[in-house]
C-alpha cells in the first residue's frame, strides 16, 4: 500500500474514532470526570498525531525550529494544556475535542494537498514525457533492448510502431509517419522515409523503421530540450522570490505577535486562557505553504501547458516578463518571411504560362535562388537542347536554331534593344523576351508566411508595437510592413546594425516595457541576447537558437507567439489571484483569532483549505486554448 | 559545474524552500536550486561531487526523511 493510502487510512480510521468520542462526550459529559475525557482524547490525538508530535521533537533536536509540525504541536498540546488547566482548577474542562479536530483536520489538509500536488505535478511532467525509455539496437543480427544513453553513434536502432525515436539519427530502411506532437505541439504526423533525419522524442505512428543514431542520448534533442524545461524552473520569477522572502519572515513574525498576544493582553486582564487560546490559533495559521506550494506550481503548470505547444520557455521569470512584453521585434527572413524565393507575380503581355516556361528554359542551369524558384514553380521539364550564355550581372541568354531566350534585368533587356514594360514591385523583376520581342515579366520574392499578418494583427490588438528589421532596401520592407500590418521598420540594416537598432529601443523605452525580439536564431544570436526576451523559431536542431534564446518556438509557426503571450497571461492571473487569496485569508484570520472571532476550527481551515483551493487553481495554468478567442479573418489566412 | 540529482521523498514545499536557501549557504556551492515539482536539486558547484556529502547533510537537517539519488 502506498504511503498516501495508508494514511488516509489511518486518517478515516481516526475520524470514526474521533466521531464515536465525541458523541459520547456530548451525550455522557457528566458521567465521567474531565480526566476521563482527557485520557480518551489523549488517545485519538496520539493516533491521528503521532507522526506529527514525532516530527516536531526530531526537527527541535535539529534545531529547527519553526517548522509546521512544531507549530501545530505548541497549538494543539496548548489546547490540552488549557482543558487541563481549567479542569484542575474546578471549571468547565473544554478543548480537549477541540485539539483532536484540529489536528484531525490539519492532517486531512495535508493528505488533500499532497494529492492535488501530486497529481498535477504528475499531469504537467506527462505534458513533457518525451523521455524514450529504451532502445532496441541492432547488435549481432538481432535487436536487442538497451538503454538509450547506451547506444554509440553509427549504431542502427530498430524503432517498432508505437515505440518512441530514442536518439537523433538518420533513417536507413523503412518509412513512416512521426508524432511530433510533444516536441513541436504540431498535431499533424510528419512523413519520414530512407535518408530523412528524425529527432529524438517522435512517436513512430505506421511502420518500423531503423535509424542510424547520428547523436549520443545526451546530445540528441529529447535530452536537451528535457534539460531545459527542468532547469527552467531554477530561473525564478520575481513573484517566487517575493514568497520565499514573504515565507522567510511570516512565520517567525506571526509566531512573535502569538508570543505577545498571550503575554500583554493576558498580563493587563488577568484573563490567561481567553488569550493564550487566541495566540494558539494564531500559530495555525503561521505556516506559508498555501503560497509556498501554489506559486511555483502556477509557473510550473504554465511552462507546462506552454510546452505542450512547443513553446519552451527556459525560466519562469521569462514567462513574467513575456507578459508585460509590449514591443515585437521581428527579423524579416526565415521569421515573418518563409525565406525562400518564390514567384509571386507573373506579368505576361499574352500567356503567362508561356513566359514561365521560357523563362524555366533560360534559367535551366542556373544555381542562383532566384532561378530555383523560377524552375520549381514552372515544376515541369523543359527542353534541354538550348545553348545556354550567361551575362554577367545582367541575365541569360537561351539560344536554340534562331530561337533566343533573353530572360534577365532592364540592364539585358535595354543591352538587347528590346521594349519592354517596366515593373516595380516588393522583390526582384526577371523579363523575359523571345527573338527580341517582350513577353512579358516575373515578379520574384520572399514569400510572407500564411500566418504572419494574423499574428501581427492580433499582437496590435494586445496592445503591443510591431517593428521589422530587414536588410532589404526601403521599398520592399515599406511594402511587406504594409502588408502584414506591423507598426514599424526598419529597412536597408546590416547584421551588426540590427544590435545597434534594439540597443537603442532599448534605451528609448520606459523601465516597465519589455522588448521581445523574435528571430529564427541562424544570425541574430547577438540581438536575441540583448533583448529582453529572446525569441528563437524554429528550434528543433538549431543549438546556438536554444542556447542564446529565452522561449523557444519549436515549431517555424508564428501562431505560437500570441499563444505564448495568452499562457503568460493566465499563469500570472492566477499567481497573483493565488498571493492576494492566501495573504488576505490569513491575515483576515489572524485579525478574527485575535479578537476573538475565529477558533481555532477556522484557524486550520485558514492553514491547509486555502493552500487546496490554491493548488486547484494552480492547475487552471495547464487548460490553454490552442485557438485564439479572435476571429480569423478570411482575408488573413 | 552544474549536475542535477533526483531526490525521493521531499513532501513539502516549504523544506524545499528551506533547503534551499540551506544548499545556497554551502561553502563550495555557487548556486543550488530545489525543484519541488519535478523532484530534483540542482547543484552549481565547481567539483559537484565534493561538496555532495554537505548538500545530503543540509538537505536531511531539514527533511530526514528525504534521500537523494544519485
Amino acid at each position: 500500500m502506498s504511503k498516501s493510502k495508508k494514511n488516509l487510512l489511518r486518517i478515516i480510521i481516526c475520524l470514526v474514532a474521533f466521531a464515536v468520542v465525541f458523541s459520547c462526550y456530548l451525550a455522557l459529559e457528566d458521567k465521567l470526570p474531565w480526566w476521563g475525557w482527557l485520557m480518551a482524547f489523549v488517545v485519538v490525538y496520539i493516533g491521528i498525531g503521532y507522526d506529527v508530535l514525532w516530527k516536531a521533537a526530531r526537527n527541535i533536536v535539529r534545531g529547527q525550529v519553526f517548522d509546521e509540525n512544531f507549530l501545530m504541536c505548541v497549538a494543539t498540546l496548548g489546547a490540552f494544556a488549557l482543558g487541563i488547566y481549567r479542569g484542575a482548577s474546578g471549571l468547565d474542562a473544554e478543548g480537549f475535542e477541540e485539539a483532536c479536530a484540529v489536528l484531525l483536520f490539519y492532517q486531512v489538509g495535508e493528505w488533500f494537498q499532497s494529492y492535488a500536488t501530486g497529481k498535477s505535478r504528475k499531469s504537467i511532467a506527462s505534458l513533457m514525457d518525451i523521455r524514450p525509455d529504451y532502445a532496441n539496437v541492432k547488435r549481432g543480427g538481432s535487436a536487442v533492448k538497451v538503454d538509450p544513453s547506451d547506444v554509440d553513434i553509427g549504431e542502427d536502432v530498430v524503432i517498432n510502431p508505437g515505440e518512441k525515436v530514442p536518439l537523433d539519427g538518420v533513417v536507413v530502411r523503412g518509412s513512416t509517419a512521426l508524432d511530433t506532437k510533444a516536441l513541436t505541439g504540431e498535431s499533424l504526423p510528419r512523413e519520414v522515409s530512407e535518408g530523412d533525419e528524425v529527432i529524438s522524442g517522435c512517436i513512430n505512428l505506421s511502420t518500423q523503421i531503423e535509424v542510424r543514431a547520428s547523436k549520443k542520448f545526451y546530445d540528441s534533442t529529447a535530452s536537451k530540450i528535457l534539460d531545459l524545461v527542468e532547469n527552467a524552473s531554477s530561473k525564478k520569477s520575481k513573484a517566487e522570490n517575493f514568497i520565499t522572502q514573504f515565507a522567510k519572515y511570516y512565520t517567525p513574525v506571526v509566531v512573535i505577535a502569538a508570543l505577545l498576544l498571550a503575554v500583554v493582553p493576558g498580563a493587563i486582564t488577568g484573563d490567561w486562557s481567553t488569550w493564550v487560546y487566541r495566540a494558539l490559533s494564531f500559530l495555525v495559521v503561521s505556516c506559508p505553504c498555501a503560497l509556498v506550494i501554489s506559486i511555483p506550481l502556477s509557473f510550473f503548470a504554465g511552462l507546462g501547458a506552454a510546452s505542450k505547444h512547443g513553446i519552451l520557455v527556459k525560466g519562469s521569470n521569462y514567462l513574467e516578463k513575456f507578459n508585460r512584453a509590449n514591443t515585437f521585434v521581428f527579423d524579416k527572413t526565415g521569421t515573418l518571411t518563409k525565406g525562400n524565393f518564390a514567384v509571386v507575380k507573373i506579368m505576361p503581355e499574352h500567356d503567362a504560362e508561356n513566359v514561365l516556361r521560357l523563362a524555366a528554359v533560360a534559367e535551366q542551369g542556373s544555381s542562383h535562388p532566384i532561378a530555383r524558384s523560377i524552375i520549381e514553380t514552372y515544376g515541369k521539364a523543359v527542353e534541354t537542347d538550348y545553348t545556354l550564355t550567361a551575362v554577367a550581372g545582367a541575365g541569360v541568354v537561351a539560344a536554340r536554331n534562331g530561337d533566343v531566350i533573353c530572360c534577365g534585368n532592364d540592364r539585358l533587356m535595354a543591352q538587347n534593344g528590346i521594349e519592354y514594360v517596366k515593373e516595380t514591385g516588393r522583390g526582384t523583376v526577371v523579363y523575359v523576351a523571345q527573338n527580341g520581342k517582350f513577353v512579358g515579366s516575373l515578379l520574384i520574392a520572399d514569400e510572407i508566411k500564411e500566418e504572419s499578418r494574423h499574428v501581427v494583427g492580433e499582437l496590435n490588438g494586445m496592445g503591443c508595437k510591431t517593428v521589422m528589421l530587414t536588410g532589404d532596401n526601403e521599398a520592399i520592407a515599406a511594402s511587406v510592413a504594409e502588408e502584414i500590418g506591423l507598426t514599424g521598420y526598419k529597412a536597408s540594416l546590416l547584421p551588426q546594425n540590427k544590435v545597434e537598432e534594439v540597443d537603442g529601443m532599448l534605451a528609448e523605452q520606459g523601465k516597465r516595457d519589455v522588448l521581445c525580439f523574435v528571430g529564427d536564431g541562424i544570425n541574430d544570436a547577438p540581438v536575441i541576447m540583448r533583448s529582453d526576451v529572446g525569441i528563437a523559431m524554429g528550434g528543433v536542431g538549431s543549438d546556438a537558437a536554444i542556447e542564446a534564446s529565452d522561449i523557444v518556438l519549436m515549431n517555424d509557426d508564428l501562431r505560437a507567439l500570441p499563444l505564448a503571450k495568452r499562457v503568460a497571461k493566465k499563469t500570472m492571473a492566477v499567481v497573483i489571484q493565488n498571493i492576494v487569496f492566501s495573504v488576505a485569508v490569513k491575515i483576515a484570520i489572524l485579525i478574527l483569532s485575535a479578537l476573538g472571532i475565529a477558533n481555532m476550527w477556522i484557524a486550520v481551515f485558514g492553514d491547509v483549505g486555502v493552500a487546496v483551493l490554491a493548488i486547484l487553481n494552480a492547475v487552471r495554468c495547464l487548460k490553454i486554448n490552442a485557438e485564439s478567442s479572435a476571429r480569423v479573418p478570411k482575408s488573413a489566412v | 559545474m552544474t549536475k542535477t540529482y533526483r531526490v525521493h521523498n521531499l513532501d513539502c514545499a516549504n523544506c524545499a524552500a528551506k533547503m534551499e536557501r540551506a544548499l545556497n549557504k554551502l561553502d563550495g556551492v555557487n548556486s543550488a536550486s530545489v525543484n519541488f515539482f519535478a523532484q530534483k536539486i540542482t547543484v552549481d558547484a565547481d567539483d559537484p561531487d565534493a561538496v555532495m556529502p554537505a548538500v545530503k547533510k543540509a538537505c536531511k537537517k531539514v527533511e530526514p526523511d528525504m534521500e537523494i539519488v544519485c
